[in-house]
C-alpha cells in the first residue's frame, strides 16, 4: 500500500478539472434509485445515469423486434484455425522480456443458453497491465507502462466450448466518472457466437474485489445473481504450480434466435 | 425452465479497446481491387449531436452469391510477431470491424449482400452497456417486412443514401431527433 503523501506527491495533477459535486455518495444514491427501478433481466438497462457517458449513447425510442428466420443476423462470422497462432493465448509471452504482476490463468467454457457449447468460436480478451494502465495512449492514468506486456489475446473454443488464457492480474484504475472513481479489476472478453445476435462485448471480475459497490459498471447489471455472473471464481485446480493462479470462469451467450436459426435448419 | 444455462451479461466495451479489438483492413470487406466494390460508410453521433470517436463498428452480410458463412482463414499474422496484420486481400469475409475516427467517421469496403438488401450493423462504444444492432439498407425495399413496419420518418433512418457511384453513406444516431432505429432478435 502506497501512503497518500506519496501517490499525491507523485503524481501530476489532473489534466481536466475532476466532475464536480459528484463524489460518491452521490453515485451510490443513483445506483440505489436505479436497482430499485430497474425490470428484471440479465443485461444492464441502457440508460444508467450512474454511468454517466450512458446519458448521450441511450436511444430513447423502443428497439422494433426483429423476427424474420432468414434474417442475416441469424447467421454470423467464423474464424478458422490460422486466424489464431499459439502465441494468442498466452499474454505473457508477446514480448521479449517477463510481465510485471501476479501470473494467472483464465479458463471456462463458452456455451448457449441449452447448455450446449459454442464451439470453434473467436474469444478475445484485452485489459489494463498490473498496475492499472492500458497500453492505449489515450489512457493518462500516471501509472507505469510495461514494456512487455500490451495486454490483448484471443483464442478459439476447442469442441467443448473451452477455452484458456495465461496473463497477468490487471489492476485497479481511476476513472472520471465522478470524484474518487475506480474500476475493480477486471478484464474485457469478446464474444462471436454462432450468430450475429450471440455476440457479446462484457468484462470478467475477480472474486472478492472491495471495489465491487462503488463500481457504476458492474452496478449497472441491477439483477443481483446476473451480476454474480460476472465474477470469476478463483480454482486451485487451475493454478499451475510455480507458475499461475487459476481462475474459472464460464460464459453463457444470449441467442434465442441461433435455436430458432438451427430448429430451420433441421427441416 | 426453458433455457437451462442464464445469460452472461453485457458490459460496456469501453474508451480503451484500440489497441486490441480493430485490426488493419478491418474494413476491407471486399477482394481488393474488385470491380464491384462499394463503399459504406458514416458518422456516429450522441444524443447532443456530438460525433462519437470512441465507437466501434461490425458489419455482417451475405457474399454476393449469397454465401453466408464469411472466410474464415483469411486473417494473415506477421510471421515474426503473430500480430494480426489484416485480412489476406483475396476472400470475401463478410465481416467487417471498424473503430470510429476522432470526427465520429467509419468506413467499410465491401460488396453488395446477395439475397438481401442490408447489411447487418453493430455499434459498441463507451457509455452503450449494451451493443446495439441496426441495419444498413442500400435499397429502399418496398416489400420489407422491417421496412413496412416504420412509419417514413422512423423509416429512413435505416436507408443508406446513395452518394457517388457505388458509395453509400449511413450515419448512426444513438438518441434524439433522427434517432437511428435500432433493432431487438429472438
Amino acid at each position: 500500500m502506497t501512503t497518500t503523501t506519496q501517490s499525491q506527491s507523485q503524481s501530476p495533477p489532473p489534466s481536466q478539472p475532476l466532475p464536480d459535486g459528484l463524489d460518491q455518495r452521490a453515485i451510490d444514491a443513483e445506483v440505489a434509485a436505479a436497482q430499485s427501478a430497474a425490470a428484471p433481466g440479465s443485461h444492464p438497462p441502457r440508460d444508467y445515469p450512474p454511468y454517466r457517458s450512458s446519458h448521450f449513447r441511450h436511444p430513447k425510442q423502443p428497439l422494433i423486434p426483429v423476427r424474420d428466420p432468414e434474417a442475416v443476423e441469424l447467421t454470423g462470422p467464423a474464424f478458422g484455425v490460422t486466424d489464431v497462432t499459439a502465441l494468442d493465448r498466452d499474454l505473457t509471452r508477446q514480448h521479449q522480456g517477463e510481465p510485471l504482476g501476479e501470473r494467472i490463468t483464465v479458463s471456462g467454457r463458452v456455451l448457449d443458453r441449452e447448455g450446449r457449447p459454442v464451439r470453434g468460436q473467436l474469444v478475445e480478451l484485452w485489459q489494463a497491465n498490473a498496475s492499472g494502465r492500458y497500453a492505449h495512449q489515450l489512457d493518462q492514468h500516471p501509472a507505469p507502462l510495461d514494456p512487455n506486456f500490451t495486454g490483448f489475446g484471443r483464442c478459439l473454443t476447442d469442441d467443448t466450448g473451452a477455452y484458456s488464457f495465461t496473463t497477468i492480474k490487471p489492476g485497479a484504475y481511476p476513472w472520471r466518472n465522478h470524484v474518487n472513481a475506480w474500476r475493480p479489476a477486471h478484464l474485457h472478453f469478446s464474444l462471436f457466437g454462432a450468430a450475429f445476435t450471440q455476440r457479446l462485448v462484457t468484462q470478467m471480475y475477480f472474486p472478492g474485489d472491495p471495489l465491487f459497490p462503488y463500481d457504476p459498471v458492474l452496478r449497472s447489471v441491477t439483477d443481483d445473481s446476473a451480476r454474480q455472473r460476472l465474477v470469476s471464481a478463483y480454482d486451485h485446480d487451475l493454478s499451475v504450480p510455480e507458475w499461475s493462479l487459476g481462475y474459472r470462469w464460464d460464459i453463457v451467450l444470449d441467442g434465442p434466435s441461433a435455436t430458432l436459426f438451427e430448429e430451420g435448419e433441421h427441416h | 425452465m426453458p433455457h437451462a444455462h442464464a445469460p452472461t451479461p453485457s458490459q460496456t466495451v469501453g474508451p480503451f479497446y484500440g489497441y486490441a479489438l480493430p485490426f488493419p483492413g478491418g474494413g476491407e470487406v471486399a477482394p481488393a481491387g474488385h470491380a464491384d466494390t462499394i463503399t459504406l460508410h458514416g458518422y456516429v453521433f450522441d444524443g447532443a449531436g456530438q460525433p462519437v470517436p470512441d465507437a466501434l463498428i461490425e458489419t455482417w452480410q451475405p457474399a454476393p452469391d449469397c454465401s453466408r458463412t464469411g472466410a474464415p482463414g483469411s486473417l494473415r499474422h506477421d510471421p515474426v510477431t503473430g500480430r494480426v496484420i489484416g485480412r489476406d486481400g483475396v476472400a470475401f469475409t463478410g465481416f467487417g470491424r471498424v473503430p470510429t475516427d476522432a470526427d465520429g467517421h467509419w468506413a467499410v469496403r465491401t460488396m453488395p449482400p446477395g439475397g438481401v438488401s442490408y447489411v447487418s450493423v453493430a455499434v459498441f462504444a463507451r457509455g452503450l452497456l449494451h451493443h446495439l444492432y441496426t441495419r444498413a439498407y442500400l435499397v429502399d425495399e418496398p416489400g420489407d417486412a422491417l421496412l413496412g413496419s416504420l412509419d417514413a420518418e422512423r423509416r429512413s433512418t435505416l436507408i443508406a443514401r446513395s452518394e457517388t457511384a457505388r458509395t453509400y453513406r449511413f450515419d448512426i444516431r444513438l438518441q434524439g431527433a433522427d434517432e437511428t432505429v435500432f433493432l431487438e432478435f429472438g
